[in-house]
């Protein structure tokens, strides 16, 4: 682990204690969001649409209906009506309410295979299916946009009739598939570009992959007599979910809880709601509890990996090394709707690079396929497989090293992205040299057909509101209530917060998350925000219990606070400090001093520190067979502080491992027809733990002064390198620049038949 | 006076002028300030059917994106920009 200054002493901070969640789910009791029964239960089953486009004429569900053990057949006839264009605030991002309403049941026409249509609830998962097949839905069946360069085209068949191109805001009389088109621009580019010695200019094409997450979406609903509705799911918010299902249904949000189970994974991809909603009006209809599992497949075609895209990135350097000017053009496929992450990977292409004069435009397109979703950084992986490759072929022109070549460019505090906004403190520079540091960097790489390849990335990290309880138990421990999902230990993680604050140890402090109805409203667990906003909520509810103790101590002890001094789990009496009593001890003494204590904070976090990564990937290309090893990997993160480095570390190698995947394997696979033809595990190639190597981890910690602790987010920008590291690599292993994701066996071989070809 | 960053596709609406320099105490302030002089940049940034910056619209102060839109405090001395909105994963 690097650091770059002093770090204060801390008690529990960076130690690695076990994670307090961690014995339920290695002997699998954890209750996760399809093991919730209850008496009356029923099952729901998804119609899903056969077709990319087509316009709905009718639905007939009467045979549906009447086959015996069908409690309920609906359509979107079912969700209330949509107020036209209303957008909808639902905490970290907004979304257009009757697309939201279309991608939980269609309404008059289908704009992706899988598109739930309509849902049966039936006293069996076995009998819901077979209803499903009574349905009778009769489509018009229209030519689909499948691409983002053909849906862009005038001529294009239109997914939204009525929808106009909008530019930054405002709406343009253009009907397109263009939803949204955004330039950013610093400088002059076209001045920039004459300064230059070496100019590279490179088109890419990525394909939609998914996040993959372990556990299939899940939902149970059940409605009370009194009218209030009670949602399980596995879901990475909580509150946000609440909001979405209160929208859409048109109740109120008091009269929606929503208890998040375990969640088996997310990524982004659990933000948005598909089965809640659905089970909530079947629920309503049938008057018994229901519940909805998708199966892999509808994963795969029913809920929204990261867009697929094609991006062209110009840039130029001068003999110095210095970046002279950038061009990029960002057109990603947004999927059935309005949405795709196009803004943030714009933001985030150029972000790693002080450049004086440069341009990104972004292109928000819809095409006939799966609504994207949030994936890890979302938009920042694609954009940096561009940007990262071309600066390394700047790198190879100007036959300088990639990192020399990145310390000379890179952002330091006070510098701009091309956006506009100025950096604050960041640790792009101290990533960069603890690279440069690592033994990985300085051992030549020997052996044919294999190469190293070096790439960075950035991430914003958020912040945002959230809520801490913490309440004192008469045997010296205290319980930790708080309101985001845990995906990646940060139960623990925010516990530890409070215990170091609390002088206390870690596992003296029980942390649940909880409903919506127990607690203070808490954002999404996205954004890489929790260990930060969450851990902000728990250090402020704990100063707040430890004045409360400080003046307890100090009616014990018949003094003022002020005579009280706290540390280390120690109360002690000023002056003499004689006097003494552990916070274990006071615990102990509550119930007869006065009553029970607790902590309590309500926090809209801010002062966030962004976050920036480098990968080093070594790489083997077998050339008969094209397919490749990552023979070794290490990432360099700066992560603020690591408030438990092994959950830090995890995060760094889960985001490589996902980013290799992304590089080499995976890929939604359509046919001409729009169909995705690899919709299971076996043909979506994910990578194993078989397939990659150790992922070396090296944690730079640049405080981020926003945070008591100096904590920035983790858990997105790991993802960001790697692909353009890999594509780096390979380009030194086999002397041909991959441009487009996957980088699969066959791809390769094609490239590489290719060069003997003379062809690249 | 708070320094106002105009994005590229606005500057049409402002006469070309990249940055400007605003009065106004937050971002309300600022906003319809800036509408005084520009009327076609209300229309961009402010949602009247909900009275706040338009969602798809964050605003940045002082380097941070703001989560309380027009109700952020601006300071005479602050930076201010305009960015589309972003959500993480």
């Amino acid at each position: 682990m690097t650091t770059t200054a002093p770090a204060p002493e801390y008690s529990v901070i960076g130690t690695r204690p076990i994670r307090h969640d961690g014995l339920d789910k290695v002997i699998g009791r954890a209750k996760y969001a399809a093991d919730i029964q209850m008496a009356g239960l029923l099952s729901a089953k998804i119609l899903r649409s056969p077709h990319p486009h087509a316009r709905i004429k009718s639905i007939d569900t009467s045979k549906a209906a009447a086959l015996p053990g069908v409690r309920a057949v609906i359509t979107a006839a079912d969700i209330p009506a949509v107020a036209s264009d209303r957008m909808q605030d639902l905490g970290e991002t907004a979304v257009r309410l009757r697309f939201l309403s279309s991608n939980v049941l269609a309404g008059n026409k289908v704009l992706y295979k899988g598109q739930a249509v309509a849902a049966v609830a039936a006293t069996s998962a076995h009998i819901a299916e077979e209803a499903l097949s009574l349905i009778k839905v009769d489509y018009e069946v229209l030519p689909p946009a499948l691409n983002v360069l053909d849906a862009m085209k005038d001529g294009a068949p239109l997914l939204h009739e009525d929808m106009l191109m909008q530019e930054f805001g405002q709406r343009t009389t253009k009907h397109s598939n263009i939803a949204n088109h955004f330039r950013f621009k610093k400088g002059e580019p076209a001045d920039g570009f004459k300064q230059a010695d070496v100019v590279v200019e490179r088109e890419f094409n990525t394909a939609a992959v998914h996040q993959g997450y372990i556990e299939p979406h899940a939902a149970t609903a059940n409605w009370n007599v009194d009218g209030k509705l009670t949602i399980w799911c596995s879901t990475q918010g909580s509150f946000n979910v609440r909001s979405q299902v209160a929208t859409l249904l048109k109740i109120p949000e008091s009269n929606v809880k929503v208890i998040p189970t375990e969640i088996g994974g997310g990524f982004g991809g659990k933000l948005g709601v598909y089965l809640e909603p659905v089970v909530a009006l079947l629920a309503k209809k049938t008057g018994h509890p229901v519940k909805a599992i998708m199966s892999r497949t509808e994963v795969f075609e029913g809920t929204g990996p990261t867009p697929g895209s094609y991006m062209k990135v110009k840039m130029g350097a001068n003999k110095e090394g210095r970046i002279t000017a950038a061009e990029v053009s960002l057109m990603f496929e947004a999927g059935a709707f309005p949405g795709s992450p196009v803004n943030a990977g714009a933001m985030c292409a150029l972000a790693c690079y002080n450049l004086d004069n440069a341009q990104v435009d972004g292109y928000d397109v819809v095409v006939n396929k799966q609504k994207t979703a949030a994936y890890r950084a979302p938009g920042a992986t694609h954009a940096a497989m561009a940007v990262e490759s071309v600066v390394d072929e700047l790198c190879e022109n100007l036959k300088m090293d990639p990192i020399d070549f990145r310390i000379l460019n890179g952002v330091k505090q006070g510098d701009r992205r091309v956006d506009g906004p100025a950096f604050g403190k960041v640790g792009f520079m101290e990533v960069l040299q603890a690279a440069k540091n690592h033994p990985h960097w300085k051992t030549p790489l020997t052996g044919k057909n294999r190469g190293r390849g070096f790439a960075a990335g950035f991430w914003f990290n958020a912040g945002g509101p959230a809520s801490c309880y913490i309440a004192m138990n008469p045997d010296g421990t205290v319980s930790l209530i708080e309101g985001a999902a845990d995906i990646g230990g940060t139960r623990a993680a925010i516990a530890m917060q409070a215990a170091e604050v609390l002088g206390i140890p870690a596992d003296k402090v029980t942390p649940t998350v909880v409903d919506t109805d127990s607690i203070g409203y808490t954002s999404l667990t996205g954004g890489s925000s929790v260990a930060f906003k969450g851990g902000l909520a728990a250090y402020e509810a704990a100063q707040d219990l430890k004045k409360q103790l400080i003046e307890r101590a100090a009616k014990i002890w018949e003094t003022t606070a002020d005579n009280v001094e706290f540390e280390k789990g120690e109360f002690k009496l000023k002056p003499s400090y004689e006097r003494k009593m552990t916070f274990t001890e006071l615990a102990g003494r509550l119930l007869t001093t006065g009553g029970p204590l607790a902590g309590r904070a309500s926090v809209d976090a801010r002062g966030v520190g962004p976050a920036f990564a480098a990968v080093i990937a070594d790489v083997e290309v077998d050339p008969e067979t094209g397919k490749t090893q990552v023979l070794r990997a290490t990432i360099v993160q700066d992560a603020g502080k690591a408030i438990h480095p092994s959950y830090v570390e995890g995060q760094m190698q889960g985001g490589v491992a996902q980013g290799i995947g992304w590089a080499l394997n995976e890929e939604y696979f359509f046919t001409n027809q729009g169909t995705m033809a690899n919709p299971t595990f076996l043909d979506y190639r994910m990578p194993t733990a078989l397939d990659l190597p150790m992922i070396d981890t090296v944690i730079v910690e640049v405080a981020n002064p926003g945070h008591p602790f100096g904590v920035r987010g983790v858990g997105e920008v790991p993802i960001v390198p790697p692909p353009a590291a890999v594509a780096n690599a390979m380009k030194r292993a086999i002397g041909v620049r991959m441009t487009d994701l996957p980088m699969s066996p066959g791809a390769v071989l094609a490239a590489i038949q290719a060069k003997g070809n003379g062809k690249r | 006076m708070a320094d106002v960053w105009i994005p590229p596709m606005m500057q049409k609406l402002t006469g070309g002028a990249k940055r400007l320099e605003v009065p106004g105490a937050s971002v309300r302030q600022i906003v319809f300030n800036l509408g005084k002089n520009y009327p076609d940049i209300l229309e961009h940034l402010y949602d009247p059917e909900d009275d706040r910056l338009r969602p798809e619209i964050a605003v940045v102060v002082d380097g941070e994106v703001s989560h309380l839109g027009l109700m952020e405090q601006v300071k005479a001395d602050s930076e201010v920009h305009f960015v589309p909105a972003i959500a993480g994963g």
